[in-house]
């Protein structure tokens, strides 16, 4: 039985992502749009040249990190939403130590990278403090802290880091994780060292979830509170200490951001979707550390070749997104899918 | 038998995916059209193998804006010169701040020689794509860049906002007026401090309320903030928002609907957006802030064409070069008397008489002296 069970982790991710793209293909082709040039066109889009190759990889690596941010929480029965406001505080953090700081490289850049930590840390520290000692719904009060979070960076930015600007001045370059020679190898993309931190970071938390005694705590919370107050387990310290590494994580991901990509941060008209994206990424991913790997692979891939769509095959980008939606719901309803599964099995016998 | 169900649950979803795509369809199918009129130009010949396009923001091009108003500019000059979407025009669409740099170098790989960025946002992006792709011509829409093969294309919005001001402060009947901004930035205190300038010019005792979205795209966020403007005995509001103004005009027809009597009025921007004012017999729209960003990208499109590239130069387009003006559709409105008003203060700052402020500062100083 666990066994067929491990089975089933691994086949119902694939099998929603096939059936999501096999369902794009047939809307594509209703359409009136040539699947087979769509996909075509979301191919070179995502691995056409050594350029978007570098902005493929750029892009996958905050989804990796936000995906961890959530299927850790995830772990402990906690449903962090609050990623998108950590991935804001981080950035912010992380952008604002490489503005103020001079340091050489080997001290400014882990400074910077820690602030972020501290900083997504930090917001969710509050709402899992609220939810050990008072009760309250972590989700509830994660989706205030996205606003919290965007508003008043939003005004930091105007007020404190710039005088009415919308975006601040490029963090020093002993701050960046961007380096020339990749972006040399990959005609000037963004692609930066900010993927080796996020797969360290995936490894972290296999670790700590896998091998290590608070990591067991943290699943037996999630698997059931009472049973493992009974246990003699603190639940509150759990519970905070699960939102404190979820939210670093999602800090980390704003980072990538900050000392990566861009190396600034500008007034945000809206949420980054990070932190929403990773919600997806840590489901498909099963909420293991290296179902989250592949997932944001495959999302990043997606999202990123979504944009040669259009002028490659004349597909409206809209529709990368109506097939991560199908794949979600796919991989949600994966119910259906083992009870097929399971059916099929017993029809071979 | 079960498992009739569940292909009848597949089928189901794909045509709730399908209803999704038909939503979008519209867009989608007009691109196919344009597309399809493109190969007609193909065997037309076109007058010439220069050929331009534009990455938008994230407002996309179909923002019933700016972008939307580029689009229309490049278009008009493709068809000038024999040119369709996909074969010498074409635009990239960014639904993400991400976006900017790999559309950018997409329209660069697909060998443009000329392309916009519509936006204060893309200014880091091009800017840096610029001073990677020397070979390229880059123009940057609302804000500058930098390069010998940049070409900076602003706009004096700070008049046309002037004369909106001047036309809601003869028009008010509670001598309080209102502005809707997207986001405190640079460029929006420029339409703020063109309006108050021209309210206060017209009546220094007028008061005006000004508020922040936050985001040029949240429409619920406007209506929340019109509605509070239009309790608060405000009668007019002039948006520079983009699409959260679309909630400042659905509040405006609501309150309409209900007391088709009320006096209360939505002054558009960018494009002139009378027809989102219409309400039954009634239109909300007093008038808008006309700004011909297709007059601007047909301007530069030419320039550069013809081998005359404004190299490194910011240009500014205003009320002389007729990329900016107010519009007068709402004629019930806009009475002669007013619009005769507007026009002679319009003169006023041709002629330079009157300097209108660009930032916070320049128009406190302006209003002490008045």
């Amino acid at each position: 039985m666990t066994k067929s069970n491990k089975l089933f982790t691994i086949l119902i991710p694939i099998i929603s992502v096939l059936l999501g793209l096999i369902a794009g293909a047939i809307i594509m082709l209703i359409s009136g749009y040539n699947p087979i040039l769509g996909y075509t066109a979301l191919w070179n889009g995502a691995f056409g040249d050594a350029f978007t190759m570098g902005e493929t990889v750029r892009r996958i690596t905050p989804l990796l990190l936000t995906g961890l941010a959530v299927a850790f929480a995830f772990r402990t029965g906690l449903f962090n939403i609050g990623a998108e406001g950590q991935v804001i505080v981080g950035w912010l953090a992380a952008v604002w130590v490489g503005l103020a700081i001079d340091a050489p490289m080997i001290i400014h850049l882990p400074l910077a990278i820690l602030a972020s930590l501290a900083a997504g840390a930090l917001w969710g520290f509050i709402p899992g403090l609220l939810k050990a000692k008072l009760g309250v719904h972590e989700v509830i009060v994660t989706i205030m802290m996205n606003y919290i979070a965007l508003y008043s960076v939003n005004e930091i930015i105007r007020n404190v880091l710039t005088e009415q600007e919308t975006t601040t001045d490029a963090i020093s370059p002993s701050a960046s994780l961007a380096s020339e020679w990749l972006q040399g190898l990959t005609y000037f993309s963004r692609m930066h060292y900010g993927i080796l931190i996020a797969l360290f970071a995936a490894v972290t938390m296999w670790f700590i979830i896998q091998r290590t005694t608070i990591g067991y705590e943290l699943k037996a919370v999630g698997f059931n509170q009472h049973a493992s107050k009974y246990a003699g387990m603190n639940v509150s310290k759990n519970i905070i200490l699960s939102m404190v590494i979820s939210g670093a994580f999602a800090g980390l991901a704003g980072a990538m951001e900050g000392l990566g990509t861009y190396g600034t941060i500008s007034i945000m008209s809206g949420f980054t979707n990070l932190g929403f994206d990773g919600i997806a990424v840590a489901l498909l991913g099963a909420n293991n550390a290296f179902g989250v790997i592949l997932a944001a692979i495959l999302f990043g891939v997606l999202k990123e070749g979504a944009g040669q769509m259009p002028t490659g095959a004349g597909v409206p980008t809209e529709l990368v997104d109506i097939i991560i939606a199908l794949i979600i719901f796919f991989v949600a309803s994966s119910y259906i899918i083992r009870w097929i599964l399971l059916r099929f099995k017993k029809e071979g016998k | 038998m079960r498992k009739n169900k569940f292909i009848l649950l597949f089928a189901l979803l794909l045509s709730l995916g399908l209803i999704l795509a038909a939503c979008g369809g519209g867009g989608s199918e007009s691109e196919s059209e344009s597309e399809a009129s493109g190969n007609e130009g193909d065997s037309e010949e076109s007058s010439t193998d220069f050929s331009a396009a534009m990455v938008t923001d994230i407002g996309g091009v179909d923002d019933k804006s700016f972008n939307q108003s580029s689009w229309e500019g490049l278009k008009a000059w493709g068809e000038e010169h024999g040119l369709s979407k996909g074969n010498g025009i074409d635009y990239a669409q960014s639904n993400d701040k991400a976006d900017y740099i790999p559309n950018l170098n997409r329209l660069i790989r697909d060998e443009y020689d000329l392309i916009f960025g519509i936006g204060f946002e893309l200014k880091e992006d091009l800017q840096k794509v610029a001073d990677q792709y020397p070979d390229t011509y880059f123009a940057l829409v609302d804000d500058t860049i930098e390069a010998d093969n940049g070409v900076s294309i602003t706009f004096k919005e700070h008049q046309g906002s002037f004369l909106v001001g001047v036309a809601a402060a003869l028009k008010t009947n509670t001598n309080k007026l209102g502005f809707v901004g997207g986001i405190d930035s640079p460029l929006i205190n420029k339409f703020e401090s063109g309006f108050i300038a021209g309210a206060k010019s017209v009546n220094p005792d007028i008061e005006i309320e000004v508020e922040y979205a936050e985001s040029f795209g949240d429409a619920a966020k406007g209506k929340i903030i019109a509605s509070n403007m239009y309790n608060n005995d405000i009668d007019i509001i002039y948006h520079a928002s983009g699409g959260t103004g679309n909630g400042v005009f659905n509040e405006a027809k609501d309150l309409k609907q209900n007391d088709p009597d009320r006096e209360i009025w939505v002054i558009g921007v960018d494009r002139d957006q009378h027809e989102e004012g219409q309400i039954g017999d009634h239109n909300v729209t007093l008038t808008s802030m006309v700004k011909r960003v297709d007059v601007a990208v047909q301007d530069v499109s030419n320039q550069t064409m013809n081998g005359e590239f404004p190299s490194g130069e910011v240009l500014e387009f205003g009320l002389e070069e007729e990329a900016i003006s107010f519009a007068t559709t709402n004629e019930e409105a806009m009475t002669d008397d007013i619009v005769s008003e507007v026009e002679e203060w319009q003169e006023k700052i041709a002629s330079g008489e009157v300097e209108v402020p660009q930032t916070r500062e320049e128009t406190e100083a302006f209003v002490d002296g008045l």
